[in-house]
């Protein structure tokens, strides 16, 4: 199961009515696919680091989406790449990163949970078996 | 001759030690506390100026999210260019990630790819 983020730039004279109506569009058009999307998160005005298609500032919208296949984000890109008001996008699959964190952490946790006792207490009776020096 | 030829692969062997270990510098491995340098004691002084720790790795944060502008700004020059990792102290795969991350900020407009100052 892939998770994708897309990210992408809206600018910033476009209203809150186009802009729910151009997002429940894209959701309509990714659950039509088979995929699911987890969360929408729309993060605000905000200034750009650069000059994009002449805007200094853009409206920054966040799409998490779980898939099969990348032909969703294919389609999806497309159309993001046509729509006029999205002015940048950026696709990020995060399934791979996210199995390595879940595996640090758990290797992490399972570290912490064998050694109760703190290293710095330097007590000699502690769950580690020291090697005695006869 | 013989002890001329016998010299010379001892000679080259000593000036390519202290150049050996520079290009890794301070970040090299956990803790380089002086692994017994030729000129370490009071000569070129410039191989450790102090022990700097990978920010990451002290801290344990695992995934550098290319969203989070704050954090991956602390490792962009002013320009807007990469700080090498000599001067930061981040290890090699957290620097790498970073790196990556700091890429994708830059594409999405997050980070400039170049601000004159």
């Amino acid at each position: 199961m892939r998770t994708y983020e897309v990210m992408f730039i809206v600018r910033p004279d476009v209203g809150d009515e186009d802009m729910d109506k151009l997002i429940s569009t894209l959701e309509n058009q990714v659950g039509g696919a088979g995929a699911t999307m987890k969360n929408v998160e729309r993060m605000g005005k905000r200034r750009l680091a650069y000059l994009v298609r002449g805007f200094h500032e853009g409206t920054y919208v966040l799409f998490t989406l779980e898939s099969n296949s990348g032909a969703v984000v294919h389609e999806l890109e497309r159309r993001l790449r046509v729509t006029e008001p999205v002015i940048k996008f950026l696709t990020v699959r995060v399934d791979e990163e996210q199995k390595r964190l879940d595996k640090v952490r758990k290797e992490r946790d399972a570290r912490q949970r064998s050694k109760p006792a703190p290293p710095p207490e330097a007590a000699p009776a502690g769950a580690e078996p020291a090697p005695v020096t006869a | 001759m013989a002890d001329e030829t016998t010299q010379q692969p001892q000679q080259t062997s000593e000036g390519g030690r202290p150049s050996g270990p520079r290009p890794g510098g301070p970040g090299r491995g956990p803790r380089p506390g002086g692994p017994g340098r030729d000129a370490g004691g009071g000569g070129p002084r410039k191989y450790f100026r102090r022990k700097k720790v990978c920010k990451f790795c002290v801290e344990k944060i695992d995934a550098i999210n290319y969203k989070d502008v704050r954090l991956l700004s602390q490792f962009v020059a002013e320009s807007g260019r990469i700080v090498p990792r000599r001067l930061t102290g981040v290890c090699t795969p957290h620097q790498r990630r970073l790196s990556e991350a700091i890429k994708q900020a830059r594409n999405i407009a997050l980070l400039p790819f170049t601000s004159r100052i």
